[in-house]
Protein backbone atom coordinates (compact mmCIF):
# COMPACT_ATOMS: atom_id res chain seq x y z
CA UNK A 1 0.00 0.00 0.00
CA UNK A 2 1.63 3.47 -0.82
CA UNK A 3 1.96 5.80 2.23
CA UNK A 4 0.06 8.52 2.64
CA UNK A 5 1.06 12.58 2.01
CA UNK A 6 1.43 14.52 5.38
CA UNK A 7 1.15 17.88 5.01
CA UNK A 8 4.38 19.57 4.15
CA UNK A 9 5.66 23.14 6.42
CA UNK A 10 7.96 26.06 5.48
CA UNK A 11 10.29 26.59 8.73
CA UNK A 12 11.19 30.14 9.48
CA UNK A 13 13.73 30.63 12.47
CA UNK A 14 15.14 33.97 14.04
CA UNK A 15 18.70 33.56 15.07
CA UNK A 16 20.57 35.09 18.35
CA UNK A 17 21.87 38.43 16.34
CA UNK A 18 18.15 39.61 16.69
CA UNK A 19 17.69 39.35 12.84
CA UNK A 20 14.48 38.33 11.16
CA UNK A 21 13.06 35.02 10.86
CA UNK A 22 14.84 33.43 7.86
CA UNK A 23 13.65 30.55 5.47
CA UNK A 24 15.66 27.68 6.55
CA UNK A 25 13.70 24.66 4.98
CA UNK A 26 10.65 22.22 5.08
CA UNK A 27 9.70 19.38 6.90
CA UNK A 28 6.25 16.99 7.00
CA UNK A 29 3.86 17.21 9.60
CA UNK A 30 0.49 16.03 10.26
CA UNK A 31 -0.07 19.65 13.02
CA UNK A 32 1.13 22.57 14.41
CA UNK A 33 2.13 20.90 17.77
CA UNK A 34 4.23 17.94 15.85
CA UNK A 35 5.61 21.15 13.02
CA UNK A 36 7.07 23.02 15.68
CA UNK A 37 8.57 19.84 17.34
CA UNK A 38 10.17 18.62 14.40
CA UNK A 39 11.38 22.03 13.16
CA UNK A 40 13.24 22.44 16.54
CA UNK A 41 14.96 19.00 16.04
CA UNK A 42 15.42 19.11 12.18
CA UNK A 43 16.79 22.65 12.10
CA UNK A 44 17.81 24.01 15.85
CA UNK A 45 20.12 21.01 16.78
CA UNK A 46 23.38 24.14 17.30
CA UNK A 47 21.84 26.90 18.66
CA UNK A 48 20.61 28.25 15.35
CA UNK A 49 17.54 30.49 16.81
CA UNK A 50 15.52 31.38 20.07
CA UNK A 51 12.40 31.72 17.63
CA UNK A 52 10.48 29.57 15.05
CA UNK A 53 7.41 29.67 12.80
CA UNK A 54 5.96 27.04 10.70
CA UNK A 55 3.92 27.85 7.60
CA UNK A 56 1.19 25.18 5.86
CA UNK A 57 3.87 25.33 2.15
CA UNK A 58 0.16 25.66 0.65
CA UNK A 59 -0.40 29.03 2.01
CA UNK A 60 2.54 31.35 0.68
CA UNK A 61 1.28 32.51 -2.61
CA UNK A 62 5.05 33.29 -4.95
CA UNK A 63 5.87 35.27 -7.14
CA UNK A 64 5.59 34.05 -11.14
CA UNK A 65 9.37 33.02 -11.97
CA UNK A 66 8.43 33.84 -15.73
CA UNK A 67 7.96 37.22 -14.84
CA UNK A 68 10.36 37.86 -13.04
CA UNK A 69 11.93 40.39 -15.49
CA UNK A 70 9.14 42.16 -15.75
CA UNK A 71 8.28 42.08 -11.69
CA UNK A 72 11.57 43.65 -10.67
CA UNK A 73 12.72 45.56 -13.78
CA UNK A 74 11.11 48.73 -12.23
CA UNK A 75 14.27 48.74 -9.23
CA UNK A 76 17.06 47.97 -12.01
CA UNK A 77 16.46 51.13 -13.99
CA UNK A 78 16.58 53.54 -11.00
CA UNK A 79 19.95 53.93 -10.02
CA UNK A 80 19.31 57.06 -8.36
CA UNK A 81 17.88 55.16 -5.36
CA UNK A 82 21.09 54.16 -4.35
CA UNK A 83 23.67 56.42 -2.50
CA UNK A 84 26.58 55.75 -5.04
CA UNK A 85 24.38 58.17 -7.77
CA UNK A 86 25.36 61.03 -5.78
CA UNK A 87 28.32 63.28 -5.94
CA UNK A 88 29.95 64.03 -3.14
CA UNK A 89 32.87 66.60 -2.77
CA UNK A 90 36.11 65.14 -1.23
CA UNK A 91 36.89 67.83 1.11
CA UNK A 92 33.29 66.89 2.79
CA UNK A 93 34.64 63.47 3.90
CA UNK A 94 32.66 60.55 4.74
CA UNK A 95 28.58 61.62 4.49
CA UNK B 1 26.58 13.09 3.39
CA UNK B 2 27.02 10.26 0.94
CA UNK B 3 26.16 10.95 -2.74
CA UNK B 4 27.87 7.84 -4.75
CA UNK B 5 27.44 6.45 -7.92
CA UNK B 6 24.39 8.30 -8.33
CA UNK B 7 25.17 9.93 -11.84
CA UNK B 8 25.07 6.35 -13.39
CA UNK B 9 22.28 6.51 -15.30
CA UNK B 10 19.66 3.23 -15.56
CA UNK B 11 18.28 3.91 -19.41
CA UNK B 12 17.75 6.33 -21.55
CA UNK B 13 16.30 9.43 -20.49
CA UNK B 14 17.24 12.20 -22.95
CA UNK B 15 14.07 13.19 -23.92
CA UNK B 16 13.18 15.03 -27.20
CA UNK B 17 12.50 18.67 -25.84
CA UNK B 18 11.86 21.98 -26.86
CA UNK B 19 15.37 23.40 -28.81
CA UNK B 20 14.18 26.87 -28.00
CA UNK B 21 13.70 26.15 -23.81
CA UNK B 22 16.52 23.92 -23.64
CA UNK B 23 19.00 26.58 -25.12
CA UNK B 24 17.48 29.38 -23.13
CA UNK B 25 17.95 26.93 -19.89
CA UNK B 26 21.68 26.02 -21.05
CA UNK B 27 22.35 29.79 -21.50
CA UNK B 28 21.18 29.88 -17.64
CA UNK B 29 23.26 27.49 -16.32
CA UNK B 30 26.10 28.31 -18.59
CA UNK B 31 25.76 32.08 -17.07
CA UNK B 32 26.07 30.50 -13.42
CA UNK B 33 22.32 31.11 -12.64
CA UNK B 34 20.71 28.93 -10.16
CA UNK B 35 17.68 26.75 -11.11
CA UNK B 36 14.67 27.00 -9.00
CA UNK B 37 11.80 24.56 -8.04
CA UNK B 38 9.20 26.50 -10.78
CA UNK B 39 11.66 27.43 -13.73
CA UNK B 40 11.19 25.12 -16.68
CA UNK B 41 13.55 22.64 -16.87
CA UNK B 42 14.42 19.70 -19.55
CA UNK B 43 12.61 16.81 -18.14
CA UNK B 44 15.85 14.58 -17.96
CA UNK B 45 17.31 17.71 -15.72
CA UNK B 46 14.32 17.03 -13.61
CA UNK B 47 14.66 13.35 -13.59
CA UNK B 48 18.43 13.18 -12.98
CA UNK B 49 18.09 15.85 -9.81
CA UNK B 50 15.10 13.57 -8.30
CA UNK B 51 17.12 10.40 -8.86
CA UNK B 52 20.26 11.92 -7.19
CA UNK B 53 18.86 13.63 -4.26
CA UNK B 54 16.64 11.62 -2.99
CA UNK B 55 19.49 8.40 -3.77
CA UNK B 56 21.26 10.67 -1.26
CA UNK B 57 19.13 10.81 1.16
CA UNK B 58 18.19 7.16 1.28
CA UNK B 59 22.01 7.01 1.79
CA UNK B 60 21.97 9.53 4.82
CA UNK B 61 18.88 7.36 6.59
CA UNK B 62 20.26 3.93 5.39
CA UNK B 63 23.58 5.20 6.60
CA UNK B 64 22.34 5.75 10.17
CA UNK B 65 22.12 1.71 10.47
CA UNK B 66 25.94 1.05 10.62
CA UNK B 67 26.48 3.51 13.46
CA UNK B 68 23.48 3.22 15.31
CA UNK B 69 24.69 -0.75 15.80
CA UNK B 70 27.55 0.59 18.31
CA UNK B 71 25.76 3.31 20.04
CA UNK B 72 24.78 1.01 22.85
CA UNK B 73 28.18 -0.18 23.06
CA UNK B 74 30.39 2.97 22.89
CA UNK B 75 33.53 2.80 25.23
CA UNK B 76 32.82 6.21 27.09
CA UNK B 77 29.71 8.13 27.82
CA UNK B 78 31.92 10.80 25.97
CA UNK B 79 31.81 8.77 22.69
CA UNK B 80 28.32 7.72 23.21
CA UNK B 81 27.02 11.37 23.05
CA UNK B 82 29.36 12.21 20.07
CA UNK B 83 28.19 9.07 18.17
CA UNK B 84 24.43 9.71 18.95
CA UNK B 85 24.81 13.15 17.92
CA UNK B 86 26.27 12.06 14.77
CA UNK B 87 23.46 9.71 14.01
CA UNK B 88 20.92 12.16 14.79
CA UNK B 89 22.71 14.53 12.44
CA UNK B 90 22.41 12.15 9.37
CA UNK B 91 18.39 11.45 9.99
CA UNK B 92 18.77 15.37 9.73
CA UNK B 93 20.36 15.13 6.57
CA UNK B 94 18.02 12.61 5.01
CA UNK B 95 15.30 15.37 5.89
CA UNK B 96 17.13 18.68 4.23
CA UNK B 97 17.48 16.33 0.90
CA UNK B 98 14.11 14.41 0.98
CA UNK B 99 12.63 18.13 0.93
CA UNK B 100 14.98 18.85 -2.16
CA UNK B 101 14.25 16.18 -3.87
CA UNK B 102 10.30 16.80 -3.34
CA UNK B 103 10.43 20.53 -4.88
CA UNK B 104 11.16 18.36 -8.13
CA UNK B 105 7.48 17.54 -7.97
CA UNK B 106 7.48 13.68 -6.37
CA UNK B 107 6.91 13.47 -2.73
CA UNK B 108 8.79 11.88 0.13
CA UNK B 109 6.35 9.27 0.39
CA UNK B 110 6.58 8.10 -2.85
CA UNK B 111 10.85 8.26 -2.65
CA UNK B 112 10.74 6.37 0.55
CA UNK B 113 8.33 4.13 -1.05
CA UNK B 114 10.54 3.33 -4.04
CA UNK B 115 13.07 2.65 -1.89
CA UNK B 116 11.77 0.34 0.93
CA UNK B 117 10.63 -1.41 -2.76
CA UNK B 118 14.10 -1.78 -3.84
CA UNK B 119 14.03 0.26 -7.09
CA UNK B 120 15.80 3.31 -5.62
CA UNK B 121 19.74 2.90 -4.11
CA UNK B 122 21.42 4.14 -1.73
CA UNK B 123 25.60 4.19 -1.54
CA UNK B 124 26.74 0.72 -1.69
CA UNK B 125 29.13 1.89 1.27
CA UNK B 126 26.49 1.14 3.71
CA UNK B 127 25.91 -2.73 2.93
CA UNK B 128 29.25 -3.15 4.78
CA UNK B 129 29.10 -4.35 8.22
CA UNK B 130 30.20 -2.72 11.16
CA UNK B 131 32.30 -5.74 13.05
CA UNK B 132 34.60 -3.86 15.47
CA UNK B 133 34.21 -0.06 17.67
CA UNK B 134 37.18 1.08 15.10
CA UNK B 135 34.81 0.57 12.10
CA UNK B 136 32.72 3.81 13.61
CA UNK B 137 36.88 5.59 13.36
CA UNK B 138 36.90 4.36 10.03
CA UNK B 139 33.50 5.39 8.81
CA UNK B 140 33.71 8.87 10.51
CA UNK B 141 37.46 9.31 8.53
CA UNK B 142 37.19 7.19 5.35
CA UNK B 143 33.73 7.31 4.78
CA UNK B 144 32.58 10.69 5.63
CA UNK B 145 36.06 12.31 4.78
CA UNK B 146 35.02 10.59 1.10
CA UNK B 147 31.34 12.13 1.53
CA UNK B 148 32.81 15.55 1.80
CA UNK B 149 34.94 15.10 -1.25
CA UNK B 150 32.04 14.83 -3.37
CA UNK B 151 29.74 17.22 -1.25
CA UNK B 152 31.81 20.51 -1.13
CA UNK B 153 31.79 20.56 -4.86
CA UNK B 154 27.99 20.12 -4.96
CA UNK B 155 27.49 23.05 -2.46
CA UNK B 156 28.04 24.98 -6.03
CA UNK B 157 25.38 22.67 -8.03
CA UNK B 158 22.85 24.54 -10.59
CA UNK B 159 19.90 23.31 -8.97
CA UNK B 160 19.02 26.20 -5.47
CA UNK B 161 17.55 23.64 -3.41
CA UNK B 162 20.11 20.67 -3.52
CA UNK B 163 22.93 23.18 -3.29
CA UNK B 164 21.34 24.70 -0.07
CA UNK B 165 20.88 21.76 1.20
CA UNK B 166 24.69 20.31 0.93
CA UNK B 167 25.64 23.98 2.37
CA UNK B 168 23.51 23.28 5.71
CA UNK B 169 24.79 19.36 5.39
CA UNK B 170 28.41 20.40 4.89
CA UNK B 171 28.50 22.63 8.10
CA UNK B 172 27.68 20.16 10.04
CA UNK B 173 29.74 17.22 8.74
CA UNK B 174 32.97 18.47 9.36
CA UNK B 175 32.88 17.44 13.25
CA UNK B 176 31.72 13.99 11.70
CA UNK B 177 35.20 13.39 9.99
CA UNK B 178 36.99 14.77 13.35
CA UNK B 179 35.42 12.52 15.75
CA UNK B 180 35.96 9.32 13.80
CA UNK B 181 39.40 10.62 13.30
CA UNK B 182 39.73 11.12 16.94
CA UNK B 183 38.69 7.31 17.44
CA UNK B 184 41.64 5.83 14.73
CA UNK B 185 44.16 7.79 17.20
CA UNK B 186 42.91 7.05 19.99
CA UNK B 187 43.09 3.19 19.02
CA UNK B 188 46.65 3.87 17.08
CA UNK B 189 48.38 4.63 20.21
CA UNK B 190 46.55 2.33 22.58
CA UNK B 191 47.31 -1.44 23.17
CA UNK B 192 48.52 -3.64 20.29
CA UNK B 193 45.54 -4.79 20.35
CA UNK B 194 43.63 -1.65 19.93
CA UNK B 195 46.24 -1.02 17.10
CA UNK B 196 45.70 -4.24 15.13
CA UNK B 197 41.95 -3.34 15.34
CA UNK B 198 42.64 -0.04 13.66
CA UNK B 199 44.78 -1.36 10.59
CA UNK B 200 41.83 -4.22 10.47
CA UNK B 201 39.10 -1.60 10.11
CA UNK B 202 41.63 0.79 7.24
CA UNK B 203 41.83 -3.00 5.75
CA UNK B 204 38.34 -3.39 5.53
CA UNK B 205 37.10 0.01 4.64
CA UNK B 206 39.64 0.82 2.06
CA UNK B 207 38.36 -0.37 -1.22
CA UNK B 208 34.71 0.10 -0.66
CA UNK B 209 35.44 3.54 0.09
CA UNK B 210 37.63 4.59 -2.97
CA UNK B 211 34.21 2.78 -4.54
CA UNK B 212 32.48 5.32 -3.20
CA UNK B 213 33.33 7.90 -5.67
CA UNK B 214 31.50 5.77 -8.29
CA UNK B 215 32.43 3.79 -11.20
CA UNK B 216 35.99 4.90 -13.35
CA UNK B 217 35.18 8.31 -15.83
CA UNK B 218 35.86 6.12 -19.16
CA UNK B 219 32.78 3.60 -17.66
CA UNK B 220 30.39 5.94 -16.66
CA UNK B 221 28.72 7.67 -19.97
CA UNK B 222 26.17 10.08 -17.59
CA UNK B 223 28.91 12.20 -16.37
CA UNK B 224 28.60 14.23 -19.38
CA UNK B 225 24.76 15.84 -19.18
CA UNK B 226 25.65 16.08 -15.78
CA UNK B 227 28.76 18.24 -15.88
CA UNK B 228 26.88 20.13 -18.60
CA UNK B 229 24.38 21.10 -16.11
CA UNK B 230 26.37 22.16 -13.74
CA UNK B 231 25.18 19.42 -11.43
CA UNK B 232 28.67 17.80 -10.99
CA UNK B 233 31.87 19.71 -11.15
CA UNK B 234 34.44 17.27 -10.71
CA UNK B 235 34.67 13.34 -12.46
CA UNK B 236 34.35 10.67 -10.37
CA UNK B 237 38.67 9.73 -10.63
CA UNK B 238 39.63 13.64 -10.12
CA UNK B 239 37.62 13.31 -6.94
CA UNK B 240 38.90 10.03 -6.14
CA UNK B 241 42.51 10.93 -6.41
CA UNK B 242 42.18 14.30 -4.18
CA UNK B 243 40.78 11.66 -1.61
CA UNK B 244 43.76 9.25 -1.77
CA UNK B 245 46.14 12.03 -1.94
CA UNK B 246 44.92 13.59 1.68
CA UNK B 247 44.51 10.59 3.32
CA UNK B 248 47.93 8.84 2.41
CA UNK B 249 49.73 10.94 5.21
CA UNK B 250 46.70 10.83 7.66
CA UNK B 251 47.13 7.20 7.76
CA UNK B 252 50.99 7.80 8.22
CA UNK B 253 50.44 9.56 11.07
CA UNK B 254 48.32 6.89 12.65
CA UNK B 255 51.04 4.52 11.63
CA UNK B 256 48.74 2.22 9.95
CA UNK B 257 49.25 0.92 6.38
CA UNK B 258 46.91 1.37 3.54
CA UNK B 259 45.95 -2.11 2.24
CA UNK B 260 47.65 -1.39 -1.24
CA UNK B 261 51.61 -2.36 -1.50
CA UNK B 262 51.55 -1.54 -5.06
CA UNK B 263 50.89 2.06 -4.17
CA UNK B 264 53.59 4.81 -5.44
CA UNK B 265 53.33 8.76 -5.57
CA UNK B 266 54.05 9.80 -9.47
CA UNK B 267 55.89 12.49 -10.53
CA UNK B 268 52.99 15.20 -10.18
CA UNK B 269 52.73 14.47 -6.49
CA UNK B 270 49.87 12.05 -6.43
CA UNK B 271 49.72 8.79 -5.02
CA UNK B 272 48.67 6.08 -7.60
CA UNK B 273 46.63 3.55 -6.40
CA UNK B 274 46.17 -0.25 -7.61
CA UNK B 275 43.31 -1.11 -10.17
CA UNK B 276 39.99 -1.22 -7.92
CA UNK B 277 37.69 -4.41 -8.03
CA UNK B 278 34.71 -3.12 -10.11
CA UNK B 279 33.12 -6.62 -10.00
CA UNK B 280 32.82 -6.43 -6.01
CA UNK B 281 31.20 -3.19 -6.83
CA UNK B 282 28.78 -4.61 -8.95
CA UNK B 283 27.69 -6.93 -6.85
CA UNK B 284 27.12 -5.15 -4.06
CA UNK B 285 25.03 -2.45 -6.37
CA UNK B 286 23.04 -5.89 -7.59
CA UNK B 287 22.28 -6.82 -4.30
CA UNK B 288 24.76 -8.91 -2.97
CA UNK B 289 27.21 -7.27 -0.59
CA UNK B 290 27.59 -8.26 3.14
CA UNK B 291 24.42 -6.34 4.21
CA UNK B 292 22.30 -5.49 1.42
CA UNK B 293 19.48 -7.35 2.67
CA UNK B 294 19.51 -6.57 6.22
CA UNK B 295 19.51 -2.94 5.95
CA UNK B 296 16.08 -3.03 3.67
CA UNK B 297 14.72 -5.27 6.28
CA UNK B 298 15.65 -2.63 8.84
CA UNK B 299 14.36 -0.02 6.88
CA UNK B 300 11.01 -1.90 6.06
CA UNK B 301 10.38 -2.99 9.90
CA UNK B 302 11.07 0.79 10.74
CA UNK B 303 8.59 1.98 8.12
CA UNK B 304 5.78 -0.79 8.96
CA UNK B 305 6.67 -0.14 13.10
CA UNK B 306 6.10 3.39 12.63
CA UNK B 307 2.51 2.72 10.57
CA UNK B 308 0.31 3.67 13.29
CA UNK B 309 2.20 6.92 14.62
CA UNK B 310 1.65 7.76 11.44
CA UNK B 311 -1.63 7.01 11.73
CA UNK B 312 -2.75 8.13 14.77
CA UNK B 313 -1.15 11.76 14.11
CA UNK B 314 -3.37 12.27 11.47
CA UNK B 315 -6.31 11.07 13.03
CA UNK B 316 -5.40 13.45 16.00
CA UNK B 317 -4.98 16.46 13.46
CA UNK B 318 -8.22 15.22 11.33
CA UNK B 319 -10.19 15.24 15.02
CA UNK B 320 -8.58 18.35 15.78
CA UNK B 321 -9.67 20.27 12.06
CA UNK B 322 -13.83 18.84 12.87
CA UNK B 323 -14.06 20.37 16.62
CA UNK B 324 -12.62 23.95 15.19
CA UNK B 325 -15.31 23.53 12.12
CA UNK B 326 -17.91 22.79 14.71
CA UNK B 327 -17.21 25.37 16.81
CA UNK B 328 -17.33 27.68 14.09
CA UNK B 329 -20.29 26.41 13.34
CA UNK B 330 -22.30 26.96 16.71
CA UNK B 331 -20.85 30.53 16.66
Amino acid sequence: MATPNTPLWEVFIRSRNGLAHKHVGSLHASDTTLALQAARDIYTRRGEGLSIWVVPSNAITASDPSEKGMVFEPAESKIYRHPTFYDVPDEVGHM
Amino acid sequence: MYTQALNTSDGDDRHVEDAARSAQFQARIDADERIEPNDWMPAAYRKTLTRQISQHAHSEIVGMLPEGNWITRAPSLRRKAALLAKVQDECGHGLYLYAAAETLGTSREELVDLMLAGKSRYSSIFNYPTLTWADIGAVGWLVDGAAIMNQIPLCRCSYGPYARAMIRVCKEESFHQRQGFEIMVTLSKGSEEQKAMAQSALDRWWWPVLMMFGPPDKASQHSDTSTKWKIKRFSNDELRQKFVDATVPQAKFLGLTIPDPGMKKNADGNWEYSAIDWEEFNQVLAGNGPCNRDRLAARRKAHDDGAWVREAARAYAEKRENRKAMAKAAE
